[in-house]
């Protein structure tokens, strides 16, 4: 009896002290109203027109002025599938078999010129995006293939007719590039918005020193009341790595929001202790290899599939996650999404074969079967990026040199890297690619693979009709498995069967932050919750 | 002299021209153009079609010769046209950062001078004594140090020392601020860079001024005057350091010309938003029409520089006259 008193005792004391320490932790969390957030942005936006550009540099400084239709659910941004909506009241169910997507509008959205956000507005955005007139750039215009008519029938509801039921559609209208802009600014000028800023955003601009730095101020009239928590913003553009880690660790910023690598994390966590939070996640960027399909011996499938099963990927992600911003290991999906490779499948591909040397044996068997001499020399043409290009080169270079190649790495800066890269010509052997996305939407992720008639990022330069095939079949399907087989088919068949493209580690995304930067939670994309209504600061 | 000036300042204009040819036709040779980068550089993904209407948006469709003669069209109305990354009018961007480089150019041309012509003076006089080893060994570190690997330094010096001592780490601030608008501020921000900057340039200017001065206090006409008694200072003062002065203003003349779009790393060190960053953002960026223009502009500076060095020659020295 005596015993159970006591147990009852010691339960309600440990409730009371949970409950309690639930209450501090609540206490502790609750958003203050406040502050500007100071933030370095690495890089400046081209123009001020989102749907023109392609560069976070464009997302870091200018999403927190604009709404979206839908966006990823900024308090679940880690998820790749959780989307909601922005300026639209509910998420629409599509009806006339997946062909329609009607979205209802909000009525107390404004600009901040006082007029009303409609579905006019949306509708004359989303036709600028996907049926952009002659003269005008859409960056994007591709991923809504699908697409065929966009209206607005009333002021509340604006309706998106699609040819064909599509899995990449809504991950598509997600992207934050997708600002919605006024339809009256659109009808006087299409290019107004490239030069400047009017949005129904948590922040109104305030000014913008060419080089220097951006500035925001609340807008009262946001539509999520109570959002923003901030008073403003103020964004510091820095290129150079080491001015933007020394302004957090002086406080002069609190936040950098694409990552730094981890030897950087560490001298911060070293400098500032508690003062400083860090975030992690996968990052939606796949470090790539094309080897060209114009040059000699890497138009033969045994040649291309030997250089694949000599890079040991996972004993590569353990150390260069040390050192470099790569870590995960996955196929072409990005890791973790539902259309994603389980271990176990990932397990079959070539090139990730749990035993390395058995993998490497089978390269070196390939290689003799196809006539390729032990000392073989080739070119690993790379982008003259430290972050993780040249890295990752110099290892690959060491992976290959198993095999019995000799590889030499032709490093050339971003604009002739590119040139040479896209020139659809036999100047380089091997290459080095990357894939970086905003949404993670694996259906439309994956059209870089497509064969070159179809696909401008294709720098492997192969024609494949299989991979289109199954590109287009898993595309007209709303089915998760039918999704999920064709991917895994189409997956197999670039990175294993043919092994016209190969990944050699996916991205890690590490932010470290001053501790007091509350609200803000990391994404697998540097493009994604950007428009800092959620963040609040402690002190 | 007046003639002597016209005919230089007509000068300018082939020089000029020549330099715009230059910089046009180099600038070309480099692969890649403006578009593909700002499409392609992020990798992520875009359609062609916006390349396309990019290209034609920036006249990079446009044969070489259309472009560059209407380029020039622009520069001899000083027009030079828009940035092709961000659209602003190029003259607009660059006013933006030339008073800051300017800036700090002057306020290391002074440390410069402060520095350079005592040590350079003292290490002549006291040649070969311990005086002359010190000043010697501090202007041959400054020589060997790249004024940014000097600009780290004292970013993480400031960095940690305070850090130590007040307890939270601080550096200069990242942001400019007019110095009229807050001298305190805009001077704590500069003084760092400057005294890097200041510190190689005076080192040049001191081993040239001790070596000019050793040649000077040679001469016949210094000889000459200590024989007539005059006193070493009015020697060193009226006839000898005046003398040895004029390469040092040619040394100190070009190397004020260079810092204007030369601190192309310090300024990236210390985040300041100069011409130097704005170079190389824009070479980074294959941006034609602003490189172009700062290439002109940094030409500009040179020729005037130069000019104004050969009027002050006159001055330093009544026996030079020019035709």
């Amino acid at each position: 009896m005596r015993h159970a008193s006591m147990r009852t005792a010691l339960a309600l004391g440990l409730a009371a002290a949970l409950a309690l320490a639930g209450f501090a932790t609540t206490a502790a969390a609750a958003p203050k109203k406040g502050g500007i957030l100071k933030y370095i942005i690495p890089a400046e936006p081209p123009s001020y027109d989102g749907h023109r550009e392609t560069t976070f540099g464009l997302v870091h400084p200018i999403a927190p002025f604009y709404s979206l239709l839908i966006r990823v659910n900024p308090d679940n941004p880690a998820s790749p599938t959780d989307f909601v909506c922005d300026v639209c009241a509910e998420m629409p169910k599509p009806t006339d078999g997946g062909k329609k997507y009607a979205f209802k509008i909000r009525k107390d959205v404004k600009f901040w010129d006082g007029q009303p956000l409609t579905a006019k507005d949306v509708a004359a955005t989303w036709s600028k995006i996907v049926f952009p007139p002659k003269g005008v750039a859409s960056a994007r215009k591709g991923q809504f293939h699908m697409v065929s008519k966009i209206s607005a029938p009333d002021d509340e509801t604006a309706v998106f007719e699609l040819k064909f039921p599509s899995g990449a559609f809504l991950p598509a209208l997600a992207a934050p590039y997708n600002f919605l802009y006024s339809a009256k600014k659109l009808a006087q000028d299409m290019h107004w918005y490239e030069k400047n800023i009017l949005g129904s955003g948590p922040f109104k601009f305030k000014q913008h020193q060419a080089g220097a730095f951006i500035e925001g101020e609340r807008n009262p009239d946001y539509f999520f009341k109570g959002a923003p928590y901030l008073d403003g913003f103020h964004g510091i553009f820095s290129s150079k790595l080491a001015v933007r880690v020394n302004a957090i660790r002086s406080g002069q910023a609190y936040i950098e929001f694409r990552g730094f690598p981890p030897s950087h994390r560490d001298d911060l966590k070293k400098a500032l202790g508690d003062k400083l939070t860090v975030q992690e996640s996968d990052w939606n960027c796949s470090l790539m290899i094309a080897p060209n399909h114009l040059k000699k011996p890497f138009d033969d499938p045994r040649v291309r599939r030997a250089l694949t099963l000599a890079v040991d990927r996972w004993g590569g992600s353990q150390y260069l996650s040390k050192t470099a911003i790569v870590k995960t290991v996955g196929g072409v999906v990005f890791p973790g999404h539902p259309l994603a490779a389980k271990k176990a499948e990932l397990d079959k591909i070539a090139g990730y074969w749990p035993d390395i040397e058995k993998s490497r044996a089978e390269a070196k068997r390939l290689l003799k079967e196809a006539g390729v001499k032990e000392g073989f020399e080739f070119t690993l043409h790379n982008r003259g990026v430290d972050q993780p290009y040249k890295i990752v080169g110099t290892w690959l270079i060491d992976q290959w040199r198993q095999v019995g190649f000799k590889v030499k790495q032709w490093v050339q800066p971003t604009g002739p890297f590119y040139k040479v890269l896209r020139s659809r010509s036999p100047q380089y052997d091997v290459s080095m690619d990357f894939n970086c996305q905003a949404v993670v939407n694996p259906l439309a992720d994956v059209f870089k693979f497509l064969s070159t008639d179809r696909s401008g990022s294709n720098h492997a330069n192969y024609t494949d009709r299989k991979v289109d095939e199954l590109f287009d079949k898993m595309n007209r399907t709303g089915d998760i498995e039918e999704q999920q087989k064709f991917m895994r088919e189409f997956e197999r068949r670039i990175l294993d069967e043919q092994a016209h493209y190969f990944i050699t580690l996916w991205w890690y995304r590490i932010i470290p932050h001053r501790s007091s930067v509350k609200g803000w939670k990391i994404s697998p994309s540097h493009y994604l919750n950007q428009d800092l209504s959620n963040i609040w600061l402690e002190e | 002299m007046h003639k002597y000036i016209i005919k230089r300042t007509l000068l300018m204009i082939p020089t000029l021209f020549g330099a715009a040819v230059l910089v046009f036709v180099l600038l070309r040779l480099i692969p890649g153009d403006t578009c593909e980068l700002r499409l392609a550089g992020s990798g992520a993904y875009f359609d062609e079609s916006a390349l396309k209407i990019c290209r034609e948006q920036a006249g990079l469709n446009e044969p070489m010769a259309v472009q560059f003669a209407r380029w020039m069209w622009g520069v001899v109305r000083f027009d030079f046209g828009y940035s092709m990354w961000t659209g602003r009018p190029v003259t607009e961007e660059i006013a933006l950062r030339f008073q800051l480089s300017l800036q700090v150019a002057i306020m290391a041309t002074i440390t410069a001078t402060i520095l350079a012509i005592p040590l350079g003076a003292i290490s002549a006089v006291k040649q070969n004594t311990w005086v002359d080893y010190v000043t010697r060994g501090f202007s041959i570190a400054g020589l060997a140090m790249p004024a940014f690997w000097l600009g780290i330094l004292i970013i993480l010096g400031l960095l940690i020392s305070t850090q130590r001592f007040l307890g939270e780490p601080w550096m200069p601030p990242l942001e400019y601020i007019p110095l009229w608008e807050d001298p305190g501020r805009n001077l704590i921000q500069l003084i760092w860079p400057a005294l890097a900057t200041g510190y190689r340039f005076s080192a040049v200017a001191t081993r040239m001024t001790r070596s000019a001065l050793l040649e000077v206090l040679r001469e016949d006409y210094v000889r000459t005057a200590r024989a007539k008694g005059l006193i070493e200072k009015l020697i060193m003062r009226r006839h000898a350091l005046k003398n040895a002065l004029l390469p040092v203003a040619t040394v100190i003349g070009l190397e004020f010309a260079f810092l204007i779009g030369g601190l192309v790393v310090t300024e990236q060190v210390f985040n300041l938003n100069g011409v130097g960053k704005l170079f190389v953002e824009a070479v980074g960026n294959h941006d034609y029409t602003l490189t172009q223009a700062l290439v002109m502009l940094v030409a500009l500076v040179f020729i005037l520089t130069n000019f104004v060095i050969d009027i002050l020659y006159a001055w330093l020295d009544p026996r030079i006259r020019y035709r």
